[in-house]
């Protein structure tokens, strides 16, 4: 068993049943129930168009390109070349906001805890981190306190529509 | 002036806590250091030359007398009795503990101050004009929509990790103290022909490595979308920005590269999916702000007699005379003025000020201004609802605080950055180049003579002293190790922004007196009547300022 066979997804320490195929060339015999495979891959082959594929999704995507229904893919993965590159923030939104996504959208690649509460904020509802980077004890339970990091926030997000100033009182 | 509520409070104690919880696990090695350096930037935290330097956000330059004395206790308590007030408006200290930073984070917050987003590649403090709300030319006060536009950023769960960092200035007068042409954004606040209020909006301005005036991208925002507009051109930046290379990363290259209407085209087709949405602006909460700005209670008074006892103390007291010309800023209620206290004697790095000096000015506005002050991005500090009448006590008391040097303006009240004597990207020092030309110009005669004259100093390209928008810009360079500066003349940071032309091969730093004085000469031999430097330069051109510097 891999040692990232866990997630945090929904706030909870759950384990992985996806496997993310996420480089273009990926071998499409490798690919089974349950892979989390590239767009590219998806939109070519209408036979890996089901319930138990996912999409992988680089963070230099334009989605206004993707004419394809998404809506029943049952996980996006975005990545995170670096935990930098927050790209993936805006993506997430769009992707919930914009074109209307509720499955799974799981943020891949670089992320650190303390982005978990932006993260969540910004649509996401499942984190795979790579128990390399992580210099601490590789914890996910304590780790994933760190989505409650704020209780409230000024702004509009894809969790709370709804901006402060609508709301105070 | 803004007062939190329980929101605004219970935000900033969890930002608190988690960055408590962050360096708690840095220290304790179970955070990189590579990891922890965006989250403690964010929180204001650099590590300089010598010591960690924290940045205080003062947000669009609002300071409380409450808020200066607690700045004084943070001065003494936590670092060496002295702080700096940065070209941006913010308070920064130079020698804090890293283990100290949360708990002066959670003394600041209990007078409603943070260094939330002072820096790292995210929304920074929204900056704006000193004079805002008390300067008769206004048209609209841009406090309230600072105030807005700082609750919108705080945090942001989008824009914390954009390809670079990322400044908002809102000025409300047609006269721009604001320098909203050299910001990522710029916005004046206006009004038109049906009197509705709106904004006009520039994107894509910016100092640093490649100086850009900022492009127009809107001539007419009504307020309410104010938020959409923003999050759509951040939003825009934010998946579109360079980030293969840091010194390209900046919106303005972006709206460079795709051409200004390529851009708002797109940035515009982001904006129609959320125009209208939730984040469009409420009355209610137009008005619930504006109301935290509303005029203090001003005394009617009679300008003319009030302003008659100030001429007359002027004639036995020709310092004050002079102080009141350069240090003071008509007031559009009449019987009052704003003060600048200068923060630029010679001899102390411009900028500076110490604890004692801090609690001075809490006192002061206490006393004299409704218990308020103001940032200044000039680095000076207004007061700015003095009456009259007070002006005489107020000078001496000023000047035996050590901010009464009656040189607003003028080319002893230089722009500078701190430079290599504490900053780690510098390439040069820039407090000496300061120094040394306020010790030669130190005839208050003269550089009154020379009058409005915006000297400008960075010690590198990041160009933390507006170097390209001094009048006379200095620039310092590093040759094979060594310091030089580079100078340029003609760049301007109001409403006809420009940017500085370089006037040769740079000077070592023994020469740049003589370099200013030589520059000088050329303006007094040239001058039209009632005519500034840099519009003599304007006229005339580099070629005879090149050929009085560099002739042999």
């Amino acid at each position: 068993m891999p040692a990232n066979a866990q997630i945090i997804k929904d706030g909870a320490v759950v384990n992985d049943n996806w496997t993310l195929l996420a480089d273009d060339q990926v071998d499409t015999t490798a690919i089974t129930s349950q892979s989390i495979i590239p767009l590219a891959l998806w939109q070519a082959e209408p036979s890996l168009q089901r319930e138990d594929i996912g999409i992988a999704l680089k963070n230099d995507i334009d989605l206004t390109a993707i004419n394809d229904d998404l809506s029943n893919v049952p996980v996006i993965a975005i990545d995170f070349p670096t935990f930098m590159d927050g790209r993936g923030f805006s993506l997430a939104r769009l992707l919930r906001e914009r074109y209307g996504y509720t499955g799974e959208i799981r943020a891949v690649g670089h992320i650190i805890r303390d982005q978990l509460c932006s993260l969540k904020r910004c649509g996401f509802n499942s984190f795979s981190f790579n128990p390399e980077n992580i210099q601490g004890e590789f914890d996910l339970k304590t780790m994933a306190t760190s989505l409650a990091d704020f209780s409230d926030a000024y702004q509009t997000s894809a969790d709370t529509p709804t901006p402060l100033f609508r709301r105070r009182s | 002036m803004y007062k939190y509520d329980q929101y605004d409070h219970q935000i900033l104690q969890e930002r608190i806590a988690q960055f408590r919880g962050q360096t708690e696990r840095f220290l304790a090695g179970d955070l990189k250091e590579e990891e922890f350096l965006p989250l403690r930037l964010q929180n204001g935290l650099y590590v300089q030359r010598l010591a960690p330097m924290l940045r205080i956000n003062v947000p669009y330059g609002m300071v409380n007398s409450t808020q200066l004395r607690r700045l004084a206790h943070v001065a003494r308590k936590y670092d060496k009795g002295y702080c700096h007030v940065s070209t941006r408006q913010n308070i920064q200290f130079n020698w804090p503990d890293l283990a100290d930073v949360p708990d002066i984070l959670a003394e600041l917050a209990e007078v409603e101050m943070h260094a939330t987003q002072s820096s790292g590649n995210c929304i920074r403090n929204t900056t704006s004009d000193q004079y805002a709300g008390i300067n008769a030319e206004e048209v609209v006060d841009p406090r309230p929509y600072c105030e807005i536009i700082r609750q919108w950023s705080s945090f942001h769960p989008e824009f914390a990790f954009l390809p670079r960092k990322f400044k908002i200035a809102v000025t409300g007068s047609d006269t721009d103290r604001a320098a909203i042409q050299l910001h990522d954004i710029g916005l004046q606040v206006v009004k038109n022909e049906n009197n509705e209020v709106g904004f006009r909006v520039l994107v894509g301005g910016g100092l640093g490595r490649t100086p850009v005036v900022g492009s127009l991208i809107n001539e007419f925002l009504p307020e309410k979308h104010l938020l959409t507009y923003l999050d759509a051109i951040l939003r825009t930046y934010n998946l579109l920005g360079r980030r293969d290379n840091k010194y390209k990363a900046r919106i303005k290259i972006l709206v460079k590269a795709m051409g200004i209407d390529a851009f708002k085209e797109k940035a515009e087709a982001e904006w129609a999916h959320i125009k209208d949405g939730p984040a469009t602006l409420t009355d209610e909460e137009i008005a619930r702000t504006r109301a935290f700005f509303t005029a203090p209670s001003y005394e009617q008074i009679d300008d003319s007699a009030v302003q008659a006892e100030v001429n007359a103390l002027t004639t036995d007291n020709i310092a004050f005379g002079k102080w009141l010309t350069r240090n003071t800023f008509e007031h559009k209620v009449a019987g009052y003025a704003a003060v600048i206290l200068s923060l630029k004697p010679t001899g102390v790095a411009p900028g500076d000020i110490t604890d004692t000096q801090l609690d001075v000015i809490a006192e002061l506005a206490d006393q004299y201004s409704f218990g308020e002050a103001r940032t200044t991005h000039e680095q000076n500090i207004v007061l700015a609802d003095v009456k009259k009448s007070d002006l005489f006590t107020l000078w001496q008391l000023a000047k035996k605080a050590g901010f009464a040097t009656p040189n607003i303006g003028t080319l002893t009240d230089m722009i500078c950055c701190p430079g290599g004597d504490f900053c780690s990207l510098a390439n040069a020092k820039s407090i000496p180049v300061a120094e040394a030309i306020q010790r030669r110009f130190d005839d208050i005669d003269y550089v009154y003579d020379i009058g409005d004259l915006d000297i400008n100093i960075s010690g590198c390209m990041n160009a933390c002293g507006h170097h390209h928008i001094g009048h006379i810009g200095i620039l310092g360079v590093d040759k094979k190790g060594e310091e030089y500066y580079q100078v340029q003349l003609g760049g301007r940071a109001n409403e006809d922004a420009a940017l500085g032309k370089v006037l040769g091969p740079a000077f070592g730093r023994e020469q740049m007196t003589d370099v200013i004085d030589k520059l000088l000469n050329v303006y007094i031999n040239n001058r039209h009547e009632d005519e500034i430097f840099v519009d003599t330069y304007s006229r005339i051109g580099l070629k005879p300022f090149k050929e009085s510097v560099y002739a042999s």
